[in-house]
């Protein structure tokens, strides 16, 4: 419960008073203007965890997860270290499963269709749920082949070359890489190497795109485009992100759900709803201190 | 600081820092440290320039383009000469598919289970078998079961068992150094395990795989132990072929004459020492070359 204060800075004042925090969902709004107009209730649910509990070996590191996710909004899972949010995460495109002692109970349905059932393929799945990590993480590849790696696997039968172009456009790299698709990956600064890992994650074509700590790694400016370039994408794709930064999660996103470690050291949903709600005015005394950085 | 004979708990603790002292300990082990590479340097030169005086006035067109012969003088490394490259080559050729198999095997899909951890260490063991071990077994599997006779193709495979380990165990080390954020990558857009390895982890662990399939090449090259136990010939005046019985390599063309009591062959055994030298110096410029060229972007 003594999540230590590097994790999530208290921002100025934010302690005292909580004047700074509708600031920040202001800006939001402006990012995202559409982002008021649809209530979320009348949002499709593209996404459910129903009731999932998740093991390494014996731990259970969360239990009794259940939340929804809206088609083509963006979803902040926030809350202390060790509370499970990147675990919840990588449930969605069962990435755990590449850990050997990983156990799930539960059920996460895509579309209504439970991804832990019987017959399942992750590896199907993962082109369907696309996800951009912590730290950039570009192939030791060219720019282009690095865009055109997952529809190539995935045997893509269009015209690769326009595939690359739309979604570095979408990645907002377009501009900056157009003259210098054949260099490497790996030559670009961390900001434009995460936009090429998310430009790298959309040429699959996805329609849940999972962010883990996305800008964790990238100095304020990179940060600012990212988030930016979230607005933007989530007009096309539903998007769940895990943060450390709470204002990174008023700004850039319409839902959250603040986890927490429970007494079993388990992470457990304490609340989720509105962002603006959770923000503005938390129902769980954990979410307010932890939103005001009073806790965390 | 008056108050030092009875510190008070918020004292900040006394230092006796003796800089000089612990300056002149450095000093010391510098000193030791370039004794050591000093007489490193100094065993190198004297081999160097013993070898050079022998053999350069041997070494010359002649030398290179012809065959042995009884009379130094007109004695030439030619079919050794060709002999180690042939085997080399297909030394590097047998071992280098086979070993990163085995070592992509270990290391991207075997689990880790007391099976794999005894593999592991035994190949580490294999690394440690003396050569001529290899070179008996060679001869009874290679030249004998499979009727291969005393032909550079038995020796290659026996070299390529020999080095073998080498290429796993590098091959393993250059596939440990690559990230797992890399796999991650390309798990996440719905990669197979082998489009995985293939597309994501063996382009980074290129440089390092090359570069120790060359180094191990170069050990086997240098190698005479087991081809004598083989069965290679001190005396052959044609090019080796494959899988023609009768063959030479410059290791064991080194042997032969510099056993022998006239000066005249010792000092064309230091000519051969010498161009196995600079096939080594070759080999192992290549191993750099390759290891930059591959490795120009890859930083993590």
């Amino acid at each position: 419960m003594n999540a230590s204060v590097t994790e999530a800075p208290p921002q100025p004042g934010a302690g005292a008073d909580r004047a700074p925090l509708p600031d920040a969902i202001r800006i939001h709004t402006t990012l995202a203007p559409d982002a008021g107009s649809v209530p979320t209730e009348e949002r499709e649910i593209a996404l459910e965890l129903k009731g999932v509990s998740c093991w390494y070996g014996s731990f259970r590191v969360v239990r009794d997860i259940s939340m929804s996710v809206a088609r083509r909004e963006v979803t902040a899972l926030i809350g202390p270290s060790g509370s499970g949010k990147s675990t919840v995460l990588r449930t969605i495109n069962r990435m755990n499963d590449l850990v050997s002692t990983f156990r799930l109970e539960g059920s996460i349905l895509l579309d209504g269709q439970d991804l832990y059932a019987e017959g399942v393929d992750a590896v199907a799945l993962r082109r369907r749920v696309g996800m951009v990590f912590q730290k950039p993480n570009p192939f030791p590849k060219s720019i282009f082949d690095n865009v055109a790696f997952g529809a190539r696997i995935n045997g893509y039968t269009g015209n690769i070359g326009e595939l690359v172009e739309a979604s570095l456009r979408r990645a907002a790299l377009w501009d900056e890489v157009k003259d210098k698709l054949k260099q490497s990956g790996l030559s670009l600064s961390g900001g434009q190497q995460q936009r090429l890992c998310i430009a790298r994650a959309i040429a699959t074509e996805p329609e849940i795109i999972l962010m883990d700590e996305p800008c964790s790694a990238l100095d304020p400016r990179a940060t600012l485009q990212i988030e930016e370039l979230m607005a933007d994408l989530k007009t096309r794709y539903t998007i769940v992100i895990v943060t450390h930064n709470m204002q990174q999660a008023a700004r850039a996103s319409d839902r959250t759900a603040f986890l927490t470690m429970g007494d079993d050291r388990a992470g457990y949903v304490v609340e989720q709803g509105r962002t603006v709600e959770m923000f503005t005015n938390p129902k769980n005394q954990l979410t307010e201190d932890y939103v005001s950085g009073r806790f965390g | 600081m008056t108050a030092a004979t009875t510190p008070a708990v918020d004292t900040p603790p006394r230092f006796n820092p003796q800089v000089s002292r612990r300056q002149l300990t450095g000093t010391i082990f510098l000193g030791a440290c370039m004794a050591a590479i000093g007489l490193l340097l100094i065993a190198l030169i004297a081999l160097l320039v013993d070898v050079l005086t022998k053999g350069v006035p041997w070494l010359d067109v002649g030398f290179l383009t012809g065959v042995p012969s009884r009379r130094a003088a007109a004695a030439g490394i030619l079919p050794a000469l060709v002999g180690s490259l042939e085997i080399g080559l297909m030394t590097g050729l047998i071992s280098f598919p086979i070993g990163v198999a085995a070592a992509i095997y270990l290391e991207e899909y075997a689990r880790d289970t007391f099976v794999t951890r005894a593999l592991r260490t035994n190949i580490a063991n294999l690394a440690g078998v003396p050569s001529i071990i290899y070179g008996i077994f060679g001869l009874a599997i290679f030249v004998r079961v499979l009727g291969l006779g005393r032909s550079p193709l038995a020796a290659a495979l026996t070299l390529a068992l020999l080095i073998m380990p080498i290429v796993i165990i590098a091959t393993i080390e250059a596939l440990r150094a690559v990230p797992d954020s890399q796999r991650e990558g390309a798990y996440a857009l719905g990669a197979t395990r082998w489009q995985t390895v293939r597309g994501s982890v063996l382009p980074a662990a290129a440089p390092g795989i090359v570069t120790g399939v060359i180094l191990a090449m170069a050990r086997a090259i240098g190698e005479a132990a087991p081809i004598i136990v083989i069965g290679a010939a001190a005396f052959v005046t044609f090019l080796p072929t494959p899988l023609q019985e009768g063959f030479s390599i410059l290791p064991i063309q080194v042997f032969q004459w510099a056993a022998r009591p006239q000066a005249d062959f010792q000092g064309i055994a230091a000519a051969a020492i010498l161009v196995l030298l600079i096939l080594m110096v070759i080999l192992n410029g290549l191993a750099i070359v390759v290891r930059n060229r591959l490795a120009r972007n890859i930083q993590w």
